[in-house]
């Protein structure tokens, strides 16, 4: 594996693959010294042009678990403002040579972009709307930890599906590991043809009794403004994961940051339900085993080869 | 209506020698005029001086001697015409000039184009049209014309000196790069055509559904996270202006067609006697939406590739003649531009030197079209500006190509002829290679690589 930009170019294989390396890190993180030398003196690059605590301190901390040292790049107030492109960025970044590059940015195919100016491996932290596959990848692991196989399992995803590149991936991954995806939310938040990926959807919450696991996707105050949904009020009338909706025997997840009162209630927040926290604690142990997949035993990465624009296909 | 102006003067190029020479053993292929056989076609000052049986013409006839091209049965057509380029003069150079455009027009084997006003600034007033129409004098390879816009500055808000425009040269208007918005405006053009003339030709699409789309809207962008464009974006606004255009007996153009029910509305206006007609590209002809799940910047087009449904009911509705012609919609932008995140680059694709090859592979070849079907299409937007439409008849001025149609290439092999390569049939294995094209009497195009025989 040289680069990790999507869950639409792993299969079964690869996924288990990563779930059983974070496996091993969980014990690391359990120990008194957190550290594993594996990546000792390899640098990761950490590219966000979109804010975001939480999965950049992720990515942080996992790449210093494993002994790497890390460089923070924010174009906020940087050259990205005097109008460079991110070409340019990129180019300007890879004279460094980093071993790999953990990109975000709010532009749909922005990672594989990258991957065709800079030999380093390239790691997709969420590409506009498009895909978020290690958020995928670390709610799978949380969901194999807690249940065991997910074949057969129902899960509901429930929110603001066309926002959402954590759904996107989710609908994905989650296939992949043989459960049952169920989208469900208000008709105008479900983008039309999303069926063409596998999973059912719903616009009501009157079914959901039959999921093992809800999936609640944050929703966010800009889609009242912009009349997505006619007030958040109603979206949580409609919506809401509370204590009425959800089953004693439901498992419930959430990506993070939660809107409380919004999307889920303060009750099942705080539930023994829900899987929030241990989702948390999931990424760092799965963005260490992608890291380690990516660049532990491989060669130098000014010897991998640059990835090549799309081919037109013959006529 | 108004007295039209001089034909002559609404294309203009640059100044160049008339073409004498004998075109030996071509098989000539002209459905207007019902040829399709080999002839010798002999070209005298650039005018069509004779057309006989193979062999019996000399170029020796002609003073000063002609050259003499060895056919060997490739086909000679009626140069094509395309109503819909942008030649990005003034302002946009960069991307092509009238030079680059018309030079990539000639290798694509056409001999007259017309070219949009979104350009910087806006070409929405006389004194604008009259600097650029001396610099198509000036410098284009093939006649140019311009539409210049409907409203001033494409704002949709207050029409352009119409009138005016029209005196100096203009063969109808547009707003292409915006839809006209507001049926309110829209309608006051249609009237004020009434006194001005010239053809209202539409970019439709209606803001309020495409904003912030990149692609078509369906399970690619479901898939990819795009926002999509649904194609009722189009429709709807195809729809009201051909009511508008019907309601007000006003002469409409409809651009860029992609999708179905576009072509039903088109056809059933032309059926209550509408007077509306409507163009395809090669690229919603022959491409969908399915071709965007690479990211490919040089797939993103306005309107965007539609589903394969939309581009068969393009096809049948080209070879019905709902749809009258082909149009490129040629759109040159830069390599800076194209290379950068798919929702940030801008839209279009070039065109004129793929064309009719790409057709001729994709749709001929396979007989879905017939190659006479496509020459009709591909010459016909001349007539539906009223210019006088490209024939293969003694005494026309010369507007011809010479084609080979079993000559395989690969666009941008060895570069382009545009100053840029946004070509979304870049790379593909193509059938059909323009070899000369003659425009209005002049040699505007010979293939670097085809030599000539005598002279």
């Amino acid at each position: 594996m040289n680069h990790l930009l999507s869950i639409e170019e792993l299969d079964r294989a690869a996924i288990e693959r990563i779930v059983a390396q974070a496996t091993r890190f969980a014990e690391v993180a359990d120990r008194e010294i957190k550290k594993v030398p594996a990546l000792r003196g390899r640098m990761v690059l950490n590219l966000f042009y979109e804010s975001s605590t939480r999965t950049r301190s992720s990515f942080e901390l996992a790449a210093k678990r494993l002994s790497a040292d890390v460089v923070n790049f924010a174009p906020g107030g940087s050259s990205v403002e005097k109008g460079e492109s991110l070409k340019d960025t990129v180019l300007t970044l890879s004279a460094h040579k980093p071993d790999a590059i953990v990109i975000r940015t709010p532009w749909v195919g922005a990672a594989e972009l990258v991957c065709r100016w800079c030999s380093a491996a390239i790691v997709n932290a969420g590409d506009g709307k498009h895909e978020h596959p290690t958020q995928a990848l670390l709610d799978v692991y949380t969901l194999r930890r807690r249940l065991g196989a997910l074949d057969g399992l129902s899960v509901w995803i429930v929110g603001d599906v066309a926002h959402s590149r954590v759904a996107r991936s989710n609908i994905l991954a989650l296939q992949r590991m043989g459960a049952k995806v169920t989208v469900a939310g208000p008709p105008t938040l479900i983008p039309r043809d999303i069926e063409a990926l596998g999973c059912e959807v719903r616009h009501t919450l009157s079914e959901m009794q039959g999921a093992d696991v809800v999936y609640a996707l944050r929703m966010q105050h800009e889609r009242m403004t912009e009349s997505w949904v006619p007030s958040l009020r109603e979206y949580a009338t409609w919506y809401q994961i509370n204590a009425r909706r959800l089953r004693p025997r439901q498992l419930l997840m959430h990506p993070g940051p939660v809107n409380r009162g919004v999307e889920l209630s303060g009750e099942v927040v705080d539930s023994p339900q829900s899987l929030i926290s241990a989702q948390v604690e999931a990424g760092v142990v799965v963005r260490m085993a992608v890291l380690y997949e990516l660049l532990a035993g491989s060669h130098s990465p000014a010897r991998a080869p640059l990835r090549p624009a799309p081919e037109p296909q013959p006529a | 209506m108004m007295a039209a102006m001089s034909a002559v003067q609404t294309l203009l190029r640059r100044p160049q020698p008339r073409a004498s020479l004998l075109f030996e053993d071509v098989h000539v292929i002209d459905p207007r005029m019902e040829i399709d056989r080999r002839l010798d076609v002999l070209v005298a000052e650039g005018r069509i001086a004779k057309l006989a049986e193979p062999g019996t013409l000399s170029a020796d006839a002609v003073e000063p001697r002609a050259e003499t091209i060895a056919g060997q049965g490739r086909h000679l057509m009626p140069a094509f015409f395309d109503p819909h380029v942008h030649l990005r003069t003034p302002g946009q150079e960069h991307k092509e000039d009238l030079e680059t455009g018309t030079r990539a027009a000639a290798a694509g084997g056409f001999a007259g184009v017309i070219a949009m006003p979104n350009t910087d600034p806006v070409i929405d007033s006389a004194p604008l049209l009259r600097s650029l129409r001396a610099a198509a004098e000036r410098e284009a390879r093939v006649p140019v014309g311009f539409l210049p816009a409907i409203t001033r500055g494409l704002a949709g808000a207050e029409l352009s000196e119409m009138a005016e425009l029209r005196q100096e040269g203009a063969l109808g208007f547009t707003d292409d790069g915006r839809p006209v918005a507001g049926a309110g405006v829209l309608r006051k053009a249609l009237q004020y055509q009434r006194l001005c003339g010239g053809v209202l030709t539409l970019h439709e699409e209606d803001p309020t559904l495409s904003a912030g789309g990149s692609m078509r809207e369906g399970p690619v962008s479901a898939a990819l996270g795009l926002t999509g464009i649904p194609s009722v974006s189009e429709s709807t606004m195809v729809a009201r202006d051909a009511a508008l255009a019907f309601y007000e007996q006003g002469r409409v153009h409809f651009q860029h067609l992609s999708a179905v029910a576009s072509v039903e509305a088109v056809a059933a206006a032309k059926a209550q006697g509408a007077r509306v007609s409507a163009e395809a590209s090669p690229h919603h002809l022959l491409l969908t939406e399915e071709e965007l799940r690479g990211l490919d910047t040089r797939m993103k087009m306005n309107p965007p590739l539609g589903c394969e449904q939309d581009r068969q009911a393009l096809i049948e509705g080209l070879r019905s003649g709902a749809i009258d012609c082909v149009a490129t919609d040629h759109a040159p932008h830069t390599r800076e531009e194209k290379e950068v995140p798919f929702e940030q680059a801008p839209m279009g694709t070039t065109g004129l030197e793929t064309a009719f090859a790409a057709l001729h592979t994709m749709l001929v070849r396979p007989g879905v079209l017939s190659l006479a079907l496509l020459i009709d299409r591909m010459t016909a937007g001349a007539q539906l500006f009223d210019l006088p439409l490209h024939r293969i008849l003694e005494g026309e001025p010369a507007n011809l190509t010479l084609i080979d149609l079993e000559a395989s290439w690969v666009p941008g092999e060895h570069g382009w002829e545009s100053r840029s390569e946004n070509c979304c049939f870049a790379g593909r294995q193509l059938i059909g290679r323009v070899l000369i094209t003659i425009a209005d009497g002049s040699v505007a195009y010979r293939q670097r690589s085809f030599t000539l025989v005598g002279a």
